[in-house]
C-alpha cells in the first residue's frame, strides 16, 4: 500500500516537474533567440541604416530602400485585405446563420489561416508575375493581402460574435435596417476589436518572407516604383544573412532587430487593444 | 386608413380634416422608407456575401492556378513524380521524393520533440502555474509565435548550428550511432545544419501554437469532472492523465495536427539550416531539402518551362498535403467543439 502510494506522489512530482521545466524550455528560448537579436543586432544598428540604401556586396550601406519598401507594400496590402476581410467577417457573423456559404467559407478561411505562405507568392506568380511578365511591388503587395485577409476575417467574425444581441435588437427596434445596425451598432461596438485584428495582420506579413521571394523579388537600388521589382526587408535580410561578406550579416541582424521589434511591438498593442475590447463589454 | 375613403374632402384650412390627409402621406413616406430599406439591405447583404465568396475563391483560385502551372511536369513524370529521387535541371529530369522526404521527416522531428513540449507547457499554463502568472507566461509563449520565421532561420543558422555541432551532435554519432536500428539515423558528421537542427527550430516553431490550442482545449473540461477526481484522492497527474486528457482527446489530436500543418509549409527557418542538398539520406545529420526550402531556393532562378513546372508542382503537393492535414484538424476541433455544446 505504501510502495503504491510513493510510486504515484512520485510519478505525480516527476511528471509535474517535467512540466514545469518544459515551460522553462520554451521561456528560455524566446529569452535565447531576444538576446541573440539584441547583442548581434545593435551592433549594426546606425543612422546610416536608416539613411543608405542597401549596398553593393563588401560595402557599406543601409537598409533605407528596403524599409520603404516593405512599408509602401505593407500599407497597400493592408489597404487591399482589411476591407474584404472585414466585409466577409461581416457576412460571416452577421447573416451566416443559414446556408452553405458560411460554414464553408469559416471552414476554408481558418485553413488558408495557416495555409504555407509560400504557396500564396506561387499563385500570385502565376496570375500576376506570368501575365505580367516581370515581378513587381504590386506583386508583392498583392501576395501579402492575400495573407491578409484570412487574419481580418477570423478576428472580424469573433468581435462581432462578442457584440451583445440586446443591442442590435434595440436599434432594431428604433427602425433601423439592418444595414445600419451593423454599420451603426455593431461594427462600432467592437470597433477596438476589429482593429485588433488589422493589427495582427500587419504583424504577420510584416514579417513575411516567403511570399515575396517571387513577387516582389528584390531591389538593390532606391525605389519607390510600384510596378518594378522592390526592395523590401525580409528578402534583403534573407539574402544578406546568406551572403558570405561580414558587413552584410551586420546590417542582416540590425534588419532582423528592427523587424522583430516591429513585429512584437505590434501584437502587444494588438493585445492592449483586444483587453480594451473585452473590458468594454 | 381604411376609412379613408369615408371622409370627405373639406376646406384646407380645417384642423381635424386635415389629419388624414398628412397622415395618409407619411404613411406611404414609411412605406416608402421601408422599401428603400429592404432594398439597401439587400445591397449591404449581398455586397458581404460577395466577399465571403472572394474568400472561398481564393482557395479554387490557388488550386487551379498550381495544377495549370504545373501541367507540363504533370503531363512529363506522371505520377513517377512522386516517388523519383532524380532532380537535375540540366538533363531536366525531376523528381519529387527528396524534397517529400525531407519535409515529412523534419516535420516529424518536429512533432516528436514539439508535442511533449506543448504539452507540458500547456498543463503548466491550465494546472500548475499561479494564477498571476499565467497571463504573462502565455503572451510570453505566444510570442514565440510572432517572431517572424527568417529570424528562427538566421538564429539556428548563426547560433544554434555551431553550438549544435561543437557540443551535442558528436554526443549524439557516438552514442546513438552504433546502435543497431536506431544507428544509421545518427551516423556522419557533425555539421551544425541538417535535418536534425531543421527539425528542432521546427520543433520550436509549432509549439507556441500547439499549446495554445491545447490550453485553450483543456480549459474547457468542466471543473466538476476533476473536482470529483481529486475527491477521490487523485494527484495532480493523475488528473491530467486520466480525466483531462480523456475528455479533450478529440481536440488534443486536432492541436497536434495544426501543429504539423504549420511544420508542413513552414519555410524560410528551415531554408537556413537545412543545407539545401537533392540528397535523399538515412542519417538526419546530413543536410536535405524540403518542398519549401526548394521553392525558395530554386525558384526565381529556374529557367525553362519544365523546370519552374516541376516546383510549382511542389507547390501543389505541398497545398494538398498542408490542406488535408489543416481540414482535418479543423474537423477535429469542430467535433470537440459539438461534443462540449451537448454535454452542457
Amino acid at each position: 500500500m505504501f510502495s503504491l502510494y510513493a510510486r504515484r506522489q512520485f510519478a505525480n512530482k516527476f511528471n509535474l516537474i517535467a512540466s514545469l521545466a518544459t515551460m522553462l524550455i520554451g521561456l528560455s528560448a524566446l529569452a535565447w533567440i531576444l538576446w541573440t537579436l539584441l547583442t548581434y543586432g545593435l551592433g549594426g544598428v546606425s543612422l546610416e541604416m536608416f539613411t543608405k540604401s542597401t549596398p553593393p556586396p563588401g560595402s557599406t550601406g543601409g537598409l533605407l530602400n528596403a524599409i520603404v519598401g516593405s512599408l509602401i507594400m505593407t500599407v497597400i496590402a493592408t489597404l487591399v485585405g482589411t476591407p474584404i476581410g472585414i466585409l466577409a467577417g461581416t457576412y460571416l457573423a452577421e447573416f451566416g446563420q443559414r446556408g452553405w456559404l458560411a460554414p464553408t467559407t469559416r471552414f476554408i478561411n481558418d485553413i488558408l489561416l495557416s495555409a504555407p505562405s509560400i504557396v500564396i507568392g506561387l499563385f500570385v506568380y502565376e496570375v500576376y508575375v506570368v501575365s505580367t511578365g516581370h515581378f513587381s511591388g504590386w506583386a508583392g503587395a498583392f501576395a501579402l493581402s492575400l495573407i491578409v485577409i484570412p487574419v481580418v476575417v477570423r478576428t472580424t467574425e469573433n468581435m462581432l460574435k462578442l457584440v451583445p444581441n440586446s443591442l442590435r435588437e434595440a436599434a432594431a427596434a428604433l427602425g433601423a435596417p439592418h444595414w445600419k445596425v451593423v454599420t451603426m451598432v455593431t461594427w462600432r461596438a467592437s470597433k477596438a476589436g476589429i482593429l485588433t485584428g488589422i493589427l495582427l495582420a500587419i504583424a504577420r506579413i510584416s514579417g513575411e518572407t516567403a511570399p515575396l521571394l517571387f513577387t516582389a523579388l528584390n531591389n538593390q537600388f532606391w525605389s519607390t516604383d510600384i510596378n518594378a521589382p522592390m526592395a523590401n526587408l525580409p528578402v534583403v535580410i534573407f539574402q544578406m544573412a546568406m551572403s558570405p561578406y561580414d558587413d552584410w550579416h551586420k546590417l542582416a541582424w540590425a534588419g532582423a532587430l528592427l523587424i522583430t521589434t516591429a513585429v512584437l511591438g505590434l501584437s502587444v498593442a494588438a493585445r492592449i487593444l483586444f483587453r480594451q475590447q473585452s473590458s468594454s463589454h | 386608413m381604411k376609412y379613408d375613403f369615408l371622409k370627405v374632402p373639406t376646406s384646407l384650412g380645417n384642423h381635424d380634416n386635415n389629419r388624414p390627409g398628412t397622415n395618409h402621406m407619411s404613411n406611404s413616406l414609411s412605406t416608402h422608407r421601408t422599401r428603400r430599406f429592404r432594398w439597401q439591405d439587400r445591397i449591404f447583404r449581398g455586397a458581404t456575401r460577395v466577399f465571403a465568396f472572394i474568400v472561398l475563391a481564393l482557395l479554387v483560385g490557388i488550386l487551379a492556378s498550381l495544377i495549370i502551372g504545373s501541367m507540363p511536369a504533370i503531363h512529363k513524370f506522371g505520377f513517377g513524380f512522386l516517388i523519383d529521387d532524380s532532380w537535375n535541371p540540366v538533363t531536366e529530369k525531376f523528381g519529387a521524393l527528396v524534397p517529400i522526404y525531407g519535409t515529412l521527416v523534419t516535420s516529424i522531428i518536429a512533432l516528436l520533440i514539439g508535442v511533449p513540449l506543448s504539452f507540458g507547457i500547456a498543463v503548466f499554463l491550465t494546472e500548475l502555474s499561479p494564477k498571476w502568472l499565467k497571463r504573462p507566461l502565455g503572451i510570453a509563449i505566444e510570442l514565440l509565435a510572432g517572431i517572424p520565421s527568417i529570424i528562427y532561420g538566421m538564429w539556428g543558422l548563426f547560433v544554434f548550428a555551431p553550438l549544435f555541432a561543437e557540443h551535442v551532435q558528436p554526443w549524439l554519432i557516438d552514442k546513438l550511432g552504433p546502435l543497431p536500428v536506431l544507428g544509421p539515423l545518427f551516423q556522419g558528421a557533425p555539421m551544425g545544419i541538417g535535418m536534425l537542427t531543421a527539425g528542432l527550430i521546427l520543433a520550436l516553431m509549432v509549439v507556441p501554437f500547439i499549446a495554445s490550442v491545447m490550453r485553450d482545449v483543456f480549459e474547457i473540461v468542466p471543473p466538476l469532472l476533476k473536482e470529483s477526481a481529486y475527491g477521490l484522492g487523485a494527484t495532480t497527474w493523475e488528473v491530467v492523465w486520466n480525466i483531462v486528457l480523456p475528455y479533450t482527446k478529440i481536440g488534443v489530436v486536432g492541436s497536434i495536427m495544426l501543429g504539423l500543418g504549420r511544420a508542413l509549409g513552414e519555410t524560410m527557418a528551415i531554408t537556413f539550416v537545412i543545407g539545401n542538398a537533392h540528397q535523399l539520406s538515412t542519417s538526419l545529420m546530413m543536410p536535405g531539402n524540403t518542398i519549401s526550402s526548394a521553392l525558395a531556393n530554386e525558384f526565381t532562378e529556374a529557367d525553362g518551362k519544365l523546370y519552374t513546372s516541376a516546383l510549382i508542382e511542389l507547390g501543389l503537393i505541398l497545398f494538398f498535403i498542408t490542406f488535408v492535414v489543416l481540414a482535418l484538424s479543423k474537423l477535429l476541433l469542430l467535433q470537440l467543439g459539438k461534443h462540449e455544446g451537448k454535454k452542457s
